[in-house]
């Protein structure tokens, strides 16, 4: 494994889940196309061919690792564009048919905020309920689907709690209903198996960011036939559905970073998981730690808790502090002082919910970092709970 | 054999500055910038360094840079964005922008918006009368490119801006005012301020930055829709984990330019004639580039051989080592007359003619002087194909 300069030192990254390091064997797979390589992918001569080709090299190991055909691949510029582009892209074209969309409550905001934007323009949309666990029943997208219903959108596994959805069978419900189905594949593409066809999925987004790869580069598979409006118009680039140069070194490193991903993704999650699990053993054996998501239908590297009386916002500077760098559910939503919309649908008391903790692992993740970590989480809560009564008194004085 | 590239308005190679900027920031800014924790903090401080690099750069504020995938999705955002902000949107973009401008125009007019295209003059500059007779009480959006991506010249967009004033003046309402700034940034000294323009369009490639970084100037107080949701990312207006390491390259490219561009425009500016003076000694073309220097970018000549299709001779000069396009890389596969030259009234049979060389840091007067024996030799072989 090639040594990831932040895991020496003092540092304990455990927030894999908001962006991974770029493997240096993904960076050196790009190198050649920063310098060499420059040519626009759109360009005729020799240049731009030698850039084309490689984008279509990297389409192809994409596609593969989907099981689809390299022209069901669309590059974007990352997973939130993708996910945006789905769901607009799908109302928009199937208007015709219809303007009520299913989506679960527990989406990334990505997902959410589209949908919401359609509802603001004459759009139904209908939000899925979850269970404690975070799980969509499918037989709730069953009794949400309409005649007039053109997409559902569960996502493939939840990025603040780890939740792996029942894809497969949301999927098979909504085609028997011959409605299009989309999932945010964002946090599993290279950790869990992800085949369109086996999910049953129509729509498919994913990003190279979160899997080792450059930010700045994701996809949306769309299954031929399956008519989307464009989002980014101006150019024949990606067979007229998104426009824009192609973003060839990062298109380059995404293929890398899913292959390298796939070459060894069985052992690697095995590994995770085994680290996962002594973390949360490790951390529920703190008082008032309450494990929050699935207990088994979890993404191997996620550890999503709740401790009572401890302010989430509190414990990651504290846990910053002591070189632990972790997050309470969303980067995209970091310093909202919210209570997660993930927790809320979930039925997670506010009072618990305010004291969330995502740490989520990678490929650098050691266990003497695990066994610091569990530490290092225990000093800090013990500390925020000493200050906690004279913060209370003195708020109410 | 010796490689010409003469194509730096397709994309531009990337600067040795610029390759190392995006190397550190992968190596040693791996966290993403929204991440409370320290690895989080110092990305966003990397963030936060290059957005000041790139206002800079465009004489606007930090926070009136709003970074995006690429010039074409800051194009989208704008016209979008600005039509989606406002009640009953009249918009008017000139007739030869780029097709990321374009192509939205035409969507927002597909669904019911009202969209007008001003017409341009033979040299190709936007009219301005024409313009003025577009304008209503409703417009919400003037569109109009500072230099136009395949002939290069470069749009009166200050004059525009005070039509937007009279506009204000008559009815109480400005519309915004949008400069697709992609191939003008670097090549031609501009401060947003100065143009007068609400939101301007720059990306990185083509001054030698990174592929996928671009950035809309949104001038404080105007409002936009955003096109991408989902996160409070760009103030809202671009939601997505930021391509922290294409932002960091697009910085150090503007720094280049900052520091080198005096130099690199005058010396642009002199290959260019020398390119253009080597041609026009061959005889048989019809320059679709004014001579004017003052109102064309220093980089860019188009030129068509009457009669000769574009990319005959581009694949011609190829074999000659010298690399060129017929226009715009983005409609490349498709062989259609360019919209820009019919815009300019050419002919069919011109539209099709036409050849661009556009020009970078790294040229030299080598590089000219083997574009143009190139050149001759193509015309050469290829002149019994010329029809008169």
């Amino acid at each position: 494994m090639p040594r990831f300069a932040y895991n020496v030192g003092v540092r304990i990254y455990m927030d894999y889940a908001a962006t991974t390091p770029t493997d240096p064997r993904v960076l050196e797979a790009m190198r050649p196309y920063f310098t060499e390589v420059f040519g626009n992918a759109s360009s005729v001569h020799s240049f731009g061919q030698e850039a084309r080709a490689a984008v279509d090299r990297a389409r192809r190991t994409l596609a593969e690792a989907l099981g689809c055909q390299p022209s069901e691949v669309v590059l974007t510029s990352g997973a939130t564009e993708a996910d945006n582009w789905a769901v607009v892209g799908v109302a928009l074209a199937h208007e015709a048919k219809g303007r009520h969309l299913v989506v679960s409550s527990v989406e990334h905001r990505a997902v959410l905020e589209p949908a919401r934007w359609l509802a603001s323009r004459g759009w139904e949309v209908t939000f899925l309920p979850v269970d404690r666990h975070g799980r969509v029943d499918p037989d709730d997208v069953r009794r949400a689907l309409r005649d007039d219903t053109v997409l559902v959108s569960v996502m493939h596994a939840n990025n603040e709690v780890g939740t792996v959805q029942p894809v497969a069978e949301v999927a098979r419900v909504a085609r028997e209903r011959g409605v299009l189905v989309h999932t945010d594949a964002t946090q599993t593409l290279g950790a869990l198996p992800v085949r369109v066809d086996e999910l049953g999925v129509d729509l498919l987004s994913a990003s190279a960011h979160k899997r080792y790869g450059p930010k700045g580069v994701g996809l949306l598979y769309v299954r031929r036939g399956v008519r989307v409006e464009p989002l980014l118009r101006g150019g024949s680039h990606e067979r007229g559905r998104r426009a824009g140069t192609e973003n060839v070194p990062a298109i380059v490193g995404f293929g890398k970073a899913v292959e390298l991903a796939l070459a060894d993704r069985e052992a690697e999650q095995a590994r995770v998981r085994a680290l996962r699990d002594r973390l949360v053993c490790g951390l529920l054996e703190l008082e008032g730690a309450v494990l929050t998501g699935h207990p088994s239908e979890r993404l191997a590297n996620n550890a999503h808790l709740c401790f009572e009386d401890v302010e989430s916002e509190s414990l990651l500077l504290a846990l910053d502090l002591r070189g632990v760098a972790a997050s309470s559910g969303s980067a995209c939503t970091a310093g909202s002082l919210e209570p997660s919309h993930v927790l809320r649908a979930m039925g997670v008391p506010r009072e618990l919910a305010a004291g969330a903790l995502r740490l989520t692992l990678g490929r650098w993740t050691t266990q003497a970092e695990v066994d610091a970590a569990v530490e290092l989480v225990r000093e800090a809560v013990a500390e925020l709970r000493r200050a906690l009564p004279r913060a209370r008194s003195t708020a109410r004085g | 054999m010796r490689r010409v590239y003469l194509d730096h308005s397709a994309t531009s190679p990337p600067l040795p500055e610029v390759v190392e900027a995006v190397r550190d920031a992968l190596e040693r800014f791996p966290g993403n910038p929204a991440s409370l924790h320290g690895l989080g903090v110092e990305a966003e401080g990397l963030l936060e360094r290059s957005r000041e690099a790139v206002a800079l750069s465009l004489g606007a504020e930090p926070s009136e840079v709003v970074f995006t995938s690429g010039g074409t999705e800051a194009n989208n955002l704008a016209v979008f964005g600005a039509a989606w902000a406002r009640q009953d949107p009249h918009v008017v973009v000139s007739a030869f922008e780029h097709s990321s401008v374009l192509e939205p125009a035409r969507r927002l007019k597909e669904s019911g918006v009202a969209v007008d295209f001003c017409p341009v003059d033979g040299e190709g500059f936007v009219r301005l009368d024409a313009l003025e007779d577009l304008l209503r009480p409703n417009t919400a959006l003037v569109s109009v490119v500072l230099v136009n991506n395949e002939v290069g010249t470069l749009q009166p967009v200050a004059e525009v801006a005070r039509l937007l004033d009279r506009a204000q003046a008559r009815w109480g309402r400005r519309p915004l005012l949008h400069t697709d700034a992609v191939q003008a940034l670097g090549h031609v000294l501009f401060r947003v301020r100065d143009l007068g323009a609400d939101l301007v369009t720059v990306s990185a490639h083509k001054l030698g930055g990174p592929k996928g970084v671009g950035a809309l100037f949104v001038r404080r107080g105007v409002r936009l829709r955003p096109l991408v949701l989902g996160g409070d990312q760009e103030r809202g207006l671009r939601a997505g984990t930021p391509n922290l390491p294409g932002i960091a390259g697009f910085a150090a490219a503007v720094r280049f330019w900052d520091r080198e561009g005096d130099h690199l425009r005058d010396r642009l500016r002199q290959l260019s004639g020398r390119l253009r003076a080597g041609l026009q000694a061959l005889g048989g073309l019809r320059w679709n580039t004014p001579s004017d220097v003052d109102r064309t970018a220093p980089h860019i000549l188009n030129v068509s051989v009457p009669g000769l299709r574009g990319e005959v001779l581009v694949h011609r000069l190829e074999q000659e080592g010298v690399y060129a396009s017929t226009g715009s890389a983005c409609h490349s596969r498709r062989a259609h007359p360019s919209h820009v030259l019919l815009a300019m009234g050419r002919s069919k049979a011109e539209a099709v003619s036409a050849v661009r060389l556009s020009l970078g840091p790294e040229t030299t007067e080598d590089d000219v002087d083997h574009a143009v024996a190139a050149f001759r030799a193509a015309l050469e072989d290829l002149r019994f194909l010329v029809r008169s």
